[in-house]
């Protein structure tokens, strides 16, 4: 089990003895990682097993209780509110439901970041918009608002908005959650186009098998908090650990277990 | 003979006092939370005073639906008010054969009192439930935490631009109101009163001095700021359903009302006894 692959360079993002609580608990045990440059890893893992959490703590929006996330070098835990800013203008995060701001236009929420960071001018930036719009497949989109949007529309504009600020990290929470299949395909693909077109590291959320094997380098599966195996998306789909087989073929727990992980989906996030 | 018996016998008791504690400790908690907010707020206002073009923008944004679109209904019920009050002091005045002090009357009430009073309690109606409803949806939709990934900052964004707004515009109202509230006891004076219209102001005129404006508009800058940090904190403090968002509208309306009603006393006390205003 490596953390990383072998012979490549530093990692751009890594994750060591990571541990969070909420308030009293500890949604995670210490979990170990790294992410290289150019690298697509996928973090898997059912309801409750703390991959959502994971997440939160890789872009800093919660702060480890102990060990130590390193993003582009840089600690969270110990970062000013300047250097996470500085490290939030390198990624992108497209949130499960996409999060725009309901009282700006679909254009406004990607122009946002350009607005605030940059010193380009309004028609440059209308330009970008539109570049990126059509990146997603949303061109002539720009001035609806994002009430207008059916669900897939919006993970794309969300998409359009975390690509704004060419970001060198690519986070994706549950990317095609609540999408029907075709849908999700398009966003499995569009994953694969951005992977294709650019040198960026995606790291992506899901608990989707196969929008995970098909997008993966590496996949990391994540249950009850603490990492149960880490690896080329292939050497994963042929694991024999019983646990893995487990989530992989789809097998409900049995019932004592099966409690105890519905109290964990109810107090998950308290 | 009193009978002996120990103060906390019951438990009570106890637990009387150990809620009123709890109570006392979240009342605590909560004033703190609205002064860090508005420490953070002012922080981020005087150190980059809305510099950039879009600040300013969102500023201007916001002072219109806060102040602008506010000015139908506030001329409308302050109206009404001077009326009332016109008709109130009237009513006793008639008696003693003072029916010309009810010019004075109805300025001292309206511009000292009345006038900052229901603007602001118009204002938290319109614009600090609006507030916390807005900035609750906001952290529901997760759209506050990509805010903060997009590196921008909740406070710089959305509070920074309506605390700006509220404390030009709540004043700003506030005159406003005054002069509409006049206007309502111009109303009556010269169609109840015997005034002459020009009359009627020369007599308002004379009963007042500035301060009775100026106080009134200096705690309507406090209730402005108070507002917008109720509203904003019950936004932020939303739970995270769709009820959160309406339980938080609704203590944004009750604690601002309660709020702005607990500093009018405190400043009118203060006035009162500073003999700033009698």
């Amino acid at each position: 089990m490596s953390l990383a692959p072998a012979g490549r360079a530093t990692p751009i993002v890594s994750a060591r003895d990571l541990r969070v609580n909420y308030g009293d608990r500890e949604v995670l045990h210490g979990v170990d990682f790294d992410v290289t440059q150019g690298e697509t890893v996928v973090i898997l893992g059912g309801s409750g097993s703390g991959k959502s959490t994971l997440l939160r703590t890789l872009v800093g929006l919660e702060k480890p209780s102990s060990g130590e996330v390193r993003v582009k070098g840089a600690d969270l835990a110990n970062a000013t509110a300047r250097e996470l800013d500085a490290i939030r203008k390198r990624i992108g995060l497209s949130f499960q439901g996409g999060a725009l701001i309901g009282s700006m236009t679909v254009g406004e929420n990607i122009a946002l970041p350009l607005l605030e960071h940059s010193d380009l001018e309004p028609s440059t930036i209308e330009v970008m918009v539109r570049i990126k719009l059509e990146q997603v497949g949303l061109s002539g989109f720009e001035h609806f608002s994002p009430s207008q949007l059916s669900g897939g529309m919006k993970k794309r504009a969300a998409i359009a908005r975390a690509l704004a600020m060419d970001p060198e990290i690519l986070f994706f929470d549950e990317p095609s959650a609540g999408l029907d299949p075709i849908m999700a395909a398009g966003i499995d693909d569009l994953i694969l186009n951005l992977k294709k077109a650019y040198a960026m590291s995606i790291i992506v959320v899901t608990h989707e098998l196969a929008s995970a094997f098909l997008i993966a380098d590496r996949i990391i599966l994540i249950d009850r908090g603490a990492i149960l195996a880490i690896g080329p998306a292939k050497e994963i789909q042929q694991s024999a650990q019983p646990r893995v087989r487990q989530f992989l073929d789809r097998i409900a727990d049995s019932s004592a277990d099966d409690e105890v992980d519905h109290l964990r989906m109810y107090t998950e996030g308290i | 003979m009193f009978p002996t018996r120990p103060i906390l016998r019951s438990s009570a008791a106890i637990e009387l006092l150990g809620r009123i504690g709890a109570d006392a400790e979240r009342t605590l908690a909560y004033l703190g939370g609205l002064a860090t907010l508005i420490g953070k707020t002012s922080a981020a206002l005087f150190s980059s005073p809305l510099k950039r073009g879009r600040s300013l923008q969102r500023a201007v944004h916001q002072a219109t639906i806060v102040g602008v679109q506010a000015i139908p209904i506030v001329t409308l019920i302050t109206f009404f008010v001077g009326v009332i009050i016109a008709l109130q002091g009237a009513y006793g005045l008639q008696r003693l054969g003072a029916m010309h002090l009810v010019a004075g009357l109805v300025a001292i009430s309206i511009t000292r009192e009345l006038g900052p009073l229901v603007a602001a309690i118009v204002v938290i109606g319109r614009s600090g439930s609006a507030f916390a409803a807005e900035i609750g949806a906001m952290r529901v939709s997760e759209e506050l935490d990509a805010l903060k990934t997009m590196a921008l900052n909740p406070i710089d964004f959305l509070v920074a631009p309506k605390l700006a707004a509220m404390a030009i515009m709540l004043p700003c109202l506030t005159i406003w109101s005054d002069l509409m509230g006049v206007m309502g006891g111009a109303l009556f004076g010269v169609a109840g009163a015997g005034f002459t219209l020009g009359g009627y102001f020369i007599a308002t005129r004379e009963a007042l001095a500035l301060r009775d404006v100026t106080t009134g508009i200096a705690k309507s800058l406090v209730f402005g700021i108070v507002i917008t940090a109720v509203g904003c904190y019950e936004g932020f403090t939303t739970s995270a359903d769709a009820e959160g968002v309406g339980r938080s509208t609704t203590s944004a309306v009750v604690i601002s009302i309660l709020l702005v009603v607990l500093i009018d006393l405190m400043f009118t006390y203060l006035f009162y006894f500073a003999r700033l205003g009698v």
